[in-house]
Order: C-alpha cells, then structure tokens, then sequence
C-alpha cells in the first residue's frame, strides 16, 4: 500500500460539514474564472447562494456510467463536493442521496410541486427509445416518461455529459436500446447540453451558476453547447500545435517522438475536430490532467459522431480552410474592367498630352520664326 | 545582278535534302525510358491525412520562406510543394500533393532555349541560374504547370521541386518524404517504386481509381513520369491532366518535323513565293520597261 501513503482527499478526510465564508468565496470565484467572467461575478454568486437564492435541482440518471456525477464530486479542489450542495439545492439525485425507494419519489415530486417553473433539471444519462423506451425504468416508469414530466415542468434542462448531450457510449453502434441525448426527446425545449466524457465540472458549474445569479444562460452554438467552453477545437489551443505545424509526430505508442512529446494526430488524436476547452481547463485544476497531456490522442468525447463511432486510429479531418483547393482561386489586383477603365484614362492623359506638346512646339514655332 | 530560276531552285532543293538528312536520326519514335539511376517519389493519396507536415518540410529543407500560420494556397515563388483537397459535397474526398514531376520527356528542358533546365543525376530535372534568361517558356511549356517564377523579386527566380537533390547528395531523403508521418509519400528508386505502386494496386485494387483496373499516374502519362500518383479518385480531378501516353515535348517535333518532312513544305513555300516574284518581275518588264 505504498501508492496509499497521501491519503486522497475528500475520501479519507472527515466529511466537511460546513465551509467557511471565506474559502466558499474563494471557490465561487475560481469558478466564475474558470468559465472566463470577472471575479465580481464570483462574490455575487457566493451572495445569492448564501441569501438563499440556490436554485433547486433536480437530477436525473439514466443510461450512464455516474462518471459525470464522481467527477463533480472528485474535483481536486477541496470540499468541492460539499460546496455543490451548498451552492445548489440538491432536491433528487439517486447518487448522493441516502433515502431510496417510496422516499425518494415522494422527494422528486415534492421538489418537481414545490418549485415548478422555477428548478433547474440535470439530465445524466443516455435515454433509450428502441421497444417503448423500457431498456431504463425507475419506479415501472420509462425514462422517456420521466424526462418528459420533469423536464416540462422545469426552468431550464442541462444536459451533463456526452451520453446525455447526443447519446454518449450507449449510442455506439449498433446502439441496441436506440439511446438518444435528451435534446431527441425533449424537442420543444432549449436544453443546454455539456458534453464531455466525463464532462468538466467547471463548464456545468458555470452555466448552473449563471442562471442562478443573472437568470440568464450561456451562448450557445448549434448544438446546444455553451460557446465559453465549446467555442474552439482542442487544436486551436493545443500546447504539441507548434509540433503539429512543424510536422513533428509520434508515429507509435512510446516511440521517440512519443516520449518528447510530439504532436498526436498521427495516431489518430481527434483534436482538430473536436469542439471543448479541455485544453486551457484541465480536469481537476492538476496541470496536464486530460488526454493529451498525458500523451493520449484526443478521442472527441465532445463531438457528436466521433467519439465512440470513429476508430481511435483513425485521422481526424483538419479544418477545412487549411487546404487550398486543387484549382485555388488567385486574388487579382485588380478586376478587368478597372484595369480597362484605368487603361483608356491613362490612353486619355497621355494623348492629352501630346497634343499640348505639339501645340507647345508649333507655338515655340511661331515664336521663333 | 541576276539568278536564273533553275540555279535558284536547285540550291534550295540542295539545302532541303540537306536538312531533311540532318533530321533524320532526332526522330524519337519510341517511349522515353528512364536513366538507369532514376529516383522518384510515390503519394499515395489514399493515405494522406492532410496535415501538411511536408510542406513545413519542404520549406525547410530548401530554406524557403513562410509558415503554415499564413499557409500558402498554390505553388508560388516561395513553395515547392503543397497539400490540396479535393472536396465532395464539402468533405474532402481526397487530397493531393503537388510538386515536380520529373517527367522522363521534360517539355521544360525542351523548351528552355539556353539550357538551363536539365535532366541530371539520378533523373532529376534541376535549373541553372547562371542560364537562365528569365524567358519563362518553362512555365508556358510544363503540362502540370509546375515552375513558378518570383515575380515580386528584383532578382526573380524559377522556382520548382528538385527532389531536394542537395539532401540526396549527402545520403538523406528529400524533406516531405522524410517527414509524412503517413507514409503517403515515399522516395526510392524509380524502378522499386513503380514495383510497390503495383504491388499495393495487386493487394487492394478497391482502394484505388478506377474501379477493376486502377491506374498509377506516371507510368505512361505525358510519356511517364519519375513521381508517381495513385488515388482513390478520377486523376483529372486531383489536377492531373489526361496527357495520353505521349510527352508534350514528343508531340511537339512530331508536329514540326511533321512541317519539314523532306522538306516538301518549305520548297513548295518558296516556290510559290519565287513564283509570284517572278510574275510581278515579268509584269513590271512589261509594263514600266524602265
């Protein structure tokens, strides 16, 4: 038991039953700057949630792996865990909460009455659609049914990880419970969807925050994807891209270009395609902590349709502007009929010009003679 | 002074057997053969990823200017060899890397008056600029119109692959094969690349254009070239022209020596010319009697 020397945080220290004002306004404000707002915002979060204000949340599982969920609670920060419930209002979640059975339905329709309109559902987990939805039930009911009672009801539906945003690894072919995100199911509402595998906890905690403080909620892209966190591909601000333009890659597993921490792409890293800001916010806050830093291609958890459906080996496709076609157009100067028109002014100026020139000599002429 | 007609014309008849003699033995007839110690490259399109990590090293290896930060978009005075698509319904179906083809019939070094392009070691077709003129013919001349001229220099240049001949001096590859990290391009010998195009055609032939009978690009066209292609779509749309089995520079003296053919044409030319002289001498006899 060498490696269990440290004990890991929040695992073996004493449960926290309480946070300090002073490291809660702390942790609101590295949250606030983790998702690019002004630390202001920061104090205004920590003021709502201890006016009470915390916006109630339901969370809903479905067809996943709970890694979304241990992520949140995993965080190297400290007592991340704690400050989730203290940020928030944790009314239902199946994983953290103690009560099972009767109890915890009485729970989820008490807080689903109580803050109708007002909650914010989170959605964890593929929902399956194949045979009437009965691959995931809860209570003989169909996840279909639940996300679409909860889900009515609520002021906002979030969409936490990959399985949830477009189906996830329940989706991989040859999806056999017809798993779909819960965008499919939930087609006349704006769901905000954070995908990732795990998603990062920072870009969930910045959205539930922001609508929490402001009532607003973030920029989203076509696919529902906050653009603070989903805006730019991995390859845009990957730290191996300068080995990348440079042609320099590791070609194997382990090879010297491995080891010097050459670019990926070469073995299949999904970066370029991939939409997430896994690379300027590392999981956990340890430096380097996501695929690519640990020398792991990128396999584009984000990405709807690449990850878990195109081979890790396979190359990504570059962004289309980097390669010219194979009959590239040439920008002119400039256009024809401006050289045309510049041509008769100049034809214009120059025969002018003769004709003074002549006239000048025939009267240098007639002065002379 | 005075030239009877039969004097003239038995001079020209003379100098035409002469000329028609003297053109004779440069009559090419069969297809052009590589040297002996020809090199070449292999792309294979199917394999390429895009990532353009030989043009980076193409501008290194020659020390040209530029970067992939403001990447180029054709071969200009400042590259020698570029990664382009071929896009589908915008998805690339395929790319494809252009540079020198190193043509076993050059139509450039048939073109260049002075001779500074030529074909040298190993088959490489290199130009000199203590020769050239800066005439240009070599970029009206090449099918594949591959040398580019720096036009915004004082002192411009022609600017084309050389298979990166400096390198291969000292025992290296040129840069964009050393660098693909696909294997899509290769460098080796002519004759063992030829060899491994058909062997990976025997091995796959559903992988490459066309269907049932793929085709390597090079291996008849323009009269054959030493850097061979295959790809999984219609050459033509990768840029490639269809030349048919004859070089540019064959067609072209077919078509003159085709003018000149015992010399049948400029005799008749001049006789008509010789002629017409000879009426308007005869008139003007006639008429002015001076």
């Amino acid at each position: 038991m060498g490696r269990m020397e440290r004990p890991l945080r929040g695992v073996a220290d004493p449960p926290a039953d309480g946070v300090g004002r002073r490291d809660f306004l702390k942790v609101c404000m590295i949250a606030a700057a983790t998702v690019g707002l002004p630390a202001s915002v920061g104090r205004r979060w920590a003021e709502a949630a201890q006016a009470g204000l915390k916006p109630s949340v339901i969370w809903l599982h479905f067809q996943e792996c709970t890694g979304c969920t241990e992520s949140l609670l995993r965080t190297s920060h400290p007592d991340l865990g704690e400050l989730i419930l203290d940020l928030v209002s944790v009314d239902y979640h199946e994983t953290l909460f103690a009560a099972a059975g009767y109890q915890i339905e009485e729970a989820l329709h008490q807080a689903m009455e109580q803050h109708a309109g007002k909650f914010v559902c989170v959605v964890e987990g593929a929902i399956p659609t194949k045979d009437d939805g009965i691959y995931c039930q809860i209570a003989g009911r169909t996840a279909i049914d639940i996300l679409q009672e909860v889900g009515s009801k609520a002021a906002a539906v979030i969409a936490i990880g990959s399985c949830a945003s477009w189906g996830g690894i329940p989706s991989a072919d040859p999806n056999p419970t017809g798993a779909v995100g819960a965008k499919d199911i939930l087609t006349g509402t704006t769901v905000i969807t954070i995908p990732g595998c795990p998603a990062n906890p920072y870009n969930f905690l910045g959205t539930v925050l922001q609508f929490a403080t402001m009532g607003t909620l973030p920029a989203l892209d076509d696919k529902s994807r906050p653009l603070f966190a989903y805006g730019r591909t991995i390859h845009e601000h990957c730290p191996r891209r300068a080995h990348f333009d440079a042609g320099r890659f590791a070609r194997q597993y382990g090879d010297e270009g491995h080891r010097l921490g050459y670019c990926l792409y070469a073995l299949g890293c999904k970066g370029p395609e991939t939409h997430a800001n896994c690379s300027t916010n590392h999981f956990g806050e340890v430096p380097d902590c996501w695929p690519i830093g640990l020398g792991h291609p990128c396999f584009g958890c984000t990405e709807k349709g690449i990850a878990f459906h195109k081979p890790l080996h396979e190359a990504a496709v570059l962004p289309e502007n980097a390669h010219p076609p194979i009959f590239p157009e040439h920008r002119r100067s400039a256009s024809v009929p401006a050289v045309g028109a510049a041509g008769l002014v100049a034809g214009a100026v120059i025969g002018a010009g003769l004709m003074a020139s002549k006239k000048i000599a025939v009267k240098d002429g007639e002065d002379e003679r | 002074m005075s030239m009877d007609r039969r004097a003239l014309l038995k001079g020209i008849a003379v100098a035409g057997a002469g000329a028609a003699v003297s053109a004779t033995p440069t009559e090419a007839s069969e297809a052009p053969q590589a040297p002996p110690d020809a090199v070449g490259m292999l792309y294979d399109a199917t394999r390429c990823i895009g990532c353009r990590a030989c043009v980076t090293a193409c501008k290194t290896a020659n020390d040209l200017p530029g970067n992939l930060y403001d990447p180029p978009n054709d071969l200009s005075g400042d590259t020698k060899n570029i990664i382009k698509k071929y896009e589908v319904d915008g998805h690339v179906a395929s790319y494809m890397k252009q540079q020198c083809m190193h043509c076993l019939d050059p139509a450039c070094v048939r073109a260049c008056m002075v001779g500074a392009f030529k074909k040298r070691d190993f088959g490489i077709i290199t130009w000199n600029p203590g020769r050239c003129i800066g005439c240009r013919y070599c970029q009206v001349a090449c099918p594949y119109t591959i040398p580019k001229f720096q036009w915004e220099k004082a002192n411009p240049k022609i600017v084309k692959c050389e298979l990166c001949l400096h390198m291969l001096k000292v025992g290296k590859q040129p840069g964009c094969c050393q660098a693909c990290p696909k294997a899509a391009v290769i460098y080796g010998t002519y004759t063992d690349l030829m060899a491994d195009a058909k062997e990976r055609i025997a091995k796959h032939p559903e992988r490459y254009w066309p269907q049932g009978s793929p085709k390597i690009f090079g291996e008849h066209d323009g009269g054959g070239t030493q850097v061979l292609y295959l790809a999984s779509v219609d050459f033509a749309k990768l840029g490639l022209p269809d030349l048919g089995a004859e070089s540019a520079g064959a067609l072209a003296q077919k078509v003159q020596h085709g003018i000149y053919k015992g010399f049948v044409a400029p005799v008749a030319l001049y006789a008509i010319l010789g002629a017409v002289l000879w009426r308007n001498r005869r008139a003007a006899a006639k008429t002015g009697g001076e």
